[in-house]
């Protein structure tokens, strides 16, 4: 009787360990597991015009919890159409709400804006995407992902089926978003991408996505629009989108460390609370919607691997002294003069480059020299000079 | 608490000898910030934020710089990468108001304004400018990748370096102003982050960009130029200005009271200097309150200084920040102004400007030059950058002062190209004392290509202001020393002569309206179109092809189930 017991015990100790085990591979495999070490996100704003407030306070609002959750503006393209913080009819300058009766100005002190006003453009746009930008244009333009980066895409604006307009002149078409994508899987620039767009009609641009690794979520389906959620009286226009306000909501009860998954993410704003129903796209996507963290696309959770190397550093570089015993034999500096009245009435106009001599002058030209040497001929020229 | 403010101040002190220490082989860096306050007779109250950089050091010199201490890598890295040797740039938001609120210490036009001197060295200075637009609007946040050669122009006669330096061939010289841009919080949060403490200590922690913003003129500038080390002047060293003027509206923010002060204007208190700052003061600008009847100050500061600007001699309340007194025992300071400022002095040189005619196909630009010296005339230099798209008409350009006819003893007219550059149109004209000189000059719109249109195109196009330099008699002596004993708002313009100051002024933008075309009407068109060419097409085509066949009406009802009936009898049908 007793060695069964102890049998028990020993049966259930060694099921004990084995449980601890499983589970302690199970989160180290889950920290492993999603094989990104750096994460984007590019958050565009489409629309112009104050009565499209919602649209900017839609984008800056995703824009503040990714910033919350860890993402540095250096990672964050953020492109905004046109400024509401600081337009003349903007009551409160320099602040841009989410909820009514003014609580939570997603705005704030320290925002960085890459793209703004006339520059978002959907050329701008898929340069952005696929990397084809000018040699100038800065750093902070620029998406800089690699094969091992999670990017999220955030787009908001007024959409239809299978288009999104782009400040009131363009469209970009759900056809050239997917070709994008594409481009940028055959360039490797992104390891995982999730794509969500809250405008009317939302699951149209999602439609024709091919490229693997892409996980996309809309506010509405075709035939369906995307309604905004609740008006300011003091501000005098609708303030923030259904989906995204609760998408915001959603997102406030998530910290860097938390476990929600993807799951509940697409369980964000139900029919009713939203009047639209919202969708979502998972067939392209490798891993499980359900393993996959929020903070793997909306936050920065670095993995820090250990090595036990040493890495040699060079030697700093010493500045040079510049040499001091030079200056007894230097001359005096002045300071310009701001406003030399005698020099400038006596300035010399400005030497014109030569250019060589117009067509017309050109033609006039050689059409005289042609006369010439066919009335007097070549031989006859050693008479006339 | 003693022992813990003990233990700081010697930290503190400990940090500084160490840091001395370490700087002691490399060139020396020092910055200074101050805030000058001066009340208006209008009620409101102007404050300008001076934050000044210097460091001795060459740019120019083959091994690249690698340590920056308080002068910002980023804008290090732009002078010694694209040869610059002086850059402005402004970002503006709002119009200076000179007769109600007189002189500004630092004169700068509504959006956004670049300029730029290059060392005599670089050969392709297009080709730089460009990139080194792009660069800042990436470093500034803001759209300042639309300056292009449509908007540049190169001034022969004004903008000459305000730093050292022999040449003034202004092929070096680079000019482009973007009226349009806008200023908000993330103009400012990069211009915040180039300043050695942030805004964490010092000065910069009033800056919150809610209650900047909520005010009638911002702007916010960042100036690089060599100057002087010292009074000799035998070796220069880089001096880096990032200046912020602001006008508090008295009835936006004051809520009409005439009471400010710096938790009203800013919502915050000081605490403390910025610690790596060698000066740290707060000036208010009592010269018309000698005897504190018009408006009084407290905390009450025996500090007092006198300074010569905007040719005037004032007096300065000073506030030392760097002095633990100054903090009080409540720790924090909080300024507090209580009454009115009396009524100012019309200031010297004033301007205007404006659009007149009717229609959209010609107009006017009217610019008018107020000299309201009684006696002394001087000679003013008009800067006018207009875009390709409104053709100047310059024989139609007249200058008028006091109705005679005004022979300006210089111009520059450089006309434009469409789509390649703008007009500039450069003037040195005497202004007779006491009067108003009236510039005119017609203009023609011109219809823009259908994709050159903005996305709003019925806002309107913007023309940059109008710049007027000029060199104004002053009331005393100024001093033209340049030492740097003089507070910072006082020495930006260096003063070559003792009888007259430098100052600019800036007129309004303007907005034009051009002949925008009805969008639609592709649509329109394609729909008429299309309707037309099927009827018309349609119609001869059916006429054509279409062959008719007679067919038997079918029976009725009636006569139908007669028919069957007939053939179930076998009789033939009806």
């Amino acid at each position: 009787y007793v060695r069964g017991i102890f049998k028990n015990l020993h049966g259930w100790f060694i099921n004990c360990l084995r449980y601890l085990f499983c589970c302690f591979q199970d989160r180290a495999g889950q920290f492993f597991s999603s094989g990104h070490t750096n994460n984007w996100a590019v958050l565009v704003c489409t629309s112009r015009f104050w009565f499209n407030y919602r649209h900017v306070a839609n984008t800056l609002s995703v824009y503040r919890s990714v910033k919350r959750l860890g993402i540095p503006d250096s990672h964050i393209v953020l492109m905004l159409a046109d400024d509401m913080a600081c337009n003349h009819r903007n009551p409160k300058p320099a602040t841009v709400f989410s909820h009514k009766n003014m609580e939570l100005n997603v705005y704030g002190d320290d925002v960085e804006v890459d793209y703004r006003g006339y520059e978002v453009t959907v050329e701008n746009f898929l340069r952005i995407l696929t990397g084809r930008l000018p040699p100038s244009t800065p750093r902070s333009k620029r998406l800089l992902s690699d094969d091992r980066s999670n990017i999220l895409i955030y787009l908001t604006g007024h959409g239809g089926n299978g288009f999104l307009k782009f400040q009131d002149s363009e469209e970009i078409s759900n056809v050239e978003l997917a070709d994008a994508f594409e481009q940028m899987w055959q360039k490797r620039r992104y390891n995982e991408l999730l794509f969500i767009i809250d405008t009317c009609q939302g699951a149209s641009m999602y439609e024709r996505f091919y490229s693997p690794n892409l996980m996309a979520l809309a506010s509405s389906q075709v035939g369906e629009d995307s309604l905004s959620h609740q008006p300011d009286l003091a501000i005098g226009v609708h303030l923030m989108d259904r989906y995204t306000f609760y998408l915001l909501e959603f997102l406030e009860d998530i910290h860097p460390a938390s476990k929600t998954n993807m799951n509940d993410l697409f369980k964000v704003c139900p029919k009713s609370q939203c009047v639209s129903t919202p969708g979502h796209r998972t067939d392209l996507f490798l891993r499980d919607p359900g393993s996959v963290l929020i903070t793997d696309f909306f936050g920065s959770v670095r993995k820090v691997e250990l090595t036990m190397e040493t890495i040699n550093l060079t030697d700093p570089i010493e500045q040079l002294e510049s040499a001091e015993s030079g200056e007894l034999q230097k001359e005096m500096h002045t300071y310009a003069d701001q406003l030399p009245v005698s020099e400038i009435i006596h300035q010399k106009p400005k030497q014109k480059d030569w250019h060589p001599p117009d067509g017309f002058i050109l033609g006039l030209w050689t059409l005289i020299l042609l006369v010439f040497f066919q009335t007097y001929g070549v031989k006859h020229l050693k008479h006339i000079f | 608490a003693m022992a813990e403010q003990k233990f700081r101040v010697r930290a503190r002190a400990l940090v500084c000898v160490f840091v001395c220490v370490v700087m002691c082989g490399c060139g020396r860096d020092d910055f200074q910030e101050e805030l000058v306050i001066r009340p208006l007779h209008s009620g409101d109250i102007y404050t300008s934020f001076q934050f000044r950089t210097l460091w001795e050091t060459d740019f120019t010199r083959e091994n690249k710089v690698s340590h920056y201490r308080l002068f910002p890598k980023s804008l290090g890295q732009v002078i010694s990468k694209f040869s610059v040797r002086e850059l402005h740039i402004s970002f503006t938001q709002g119009y200076w108001r000179t007769m109600q609120w007189g002189q500004p210490y630092l004169p700068s036009p509504p959006g956004a304004e670049l300029w730029v001197w290059f060392q005599d060295s670089l050969t392709d200075v297009d080709g730089t400018w460009k990139e080194l637009t792009n660069v800042l609007s990436g470093i500034f946040c803001a759209s300042l990748n639309f300056i292009d050669s449509t908007n540049t122009v190169q001034p022969s006669a004004s903008f000459k370096p305000l730093g050292i330096g022999n040449v003034t061939d202004h092929r070096f010289l680079r000019y482009a102003t973007l009226p349009r841009e806008i200023v908000c919080t993330e103009n400012l949060t990069p211009w915040k982050k180039l300043l050695p403490c942030g805004s964490k200590a010092g000065l910069a922690v009033l800056l919150k960009s809610e209650k900047l913003f909520h005010s009638s003129f911002h702007s916010q500038a960042v100036h690089i130029r060599p100057v002087c080390k010292d009074d000799q002047c035998k070796t220069t060293s880089w001096e880096l200005r990032q200046t912020l003027n602001v006008v508090f509206d008295l009835h936006n923010s004051g809520q009409g009271k005439n009471e400010w002060s710096l938790f009203k204007m800013f919502s915050r208190t000081l605490t403390e200097a910025c610690p790596v700052a060698s000066s740290s003061k707060i000036y208010i600008d009592i010269t018309d309150n000698s005897q504190g009847e018009q408006f009084e100050l407290s905390p009450a500061t025996p500090l007092l200084s006198q300074a010569v600007v905007l040719g005037d001699r004032r007096t300065f309340s000073v506030y030392d920040l760097t002095q633990q007194i100054t903090f009080g025992t409540m720790r924090s300071l909080n300024l507090l102004i209580r009454g009115k400022s009396s009524d100012m002095l019309r200031p010297l040189l004033h301007a205007e400007r404006y659009v007149a005619g009717y229609g959209l196909q010609t107009g006017e630009i009217h610019t008018l030059m107020y000299n309201n010296h009684p006696y002394r005339s001087f000679p003013v230099l008009l800067l006018d950058s207009v875009p390709w798209y409104l053709r100047l008409y310059i024989h139609t350009l007249t200058v008028t002062s006091k109705g005679k006819d005004n022979k300006p003893s210089y111009i520059h007219y450089q006309p434009s190209k469409d789509r390649v550059r703008p007009h500039l149109l450069e003037m040195l004209v005497q202004l007779p004392p006491n009067s108003v000189t009236e510039v005119t000059l017609q203009f023609e719109r011109a219809l823009l290509k259908w994709t050159e249109y903005t996305p709003d195109p019925n806002h309107g196009f913007y023309v940059g202001s109008s710049v007027i330099s000029s060199l104004v008699p002053s009331i005393v002596a100024m001093d033209t020393n340049n030492s740097r004993e003089r507070p910072l708002f006082s020495s930006f313009f260096p003063s070559k002569e003792e009888s007259s100051y430098f100052v600019r002024v800036y007129t309004e933008p303007l907005l034009v309206n051009l002949p925008t075309p009805d969008f639609s009407m592709p649509y329109n068109v394609i729909c008429l179109t299309c309707t037309v060419v099927a009827v018309g097409y349609g119609s001869l085509y059916n006429l054509l092809t279409r062959s008719f066949q007679i067919e038997e009406p079918s029976p009725g009802l009636a006569k139908r189930i007669a028919n069957i009936i007939r053939k179930m009898r076998g009789v033939p049908p009806l």
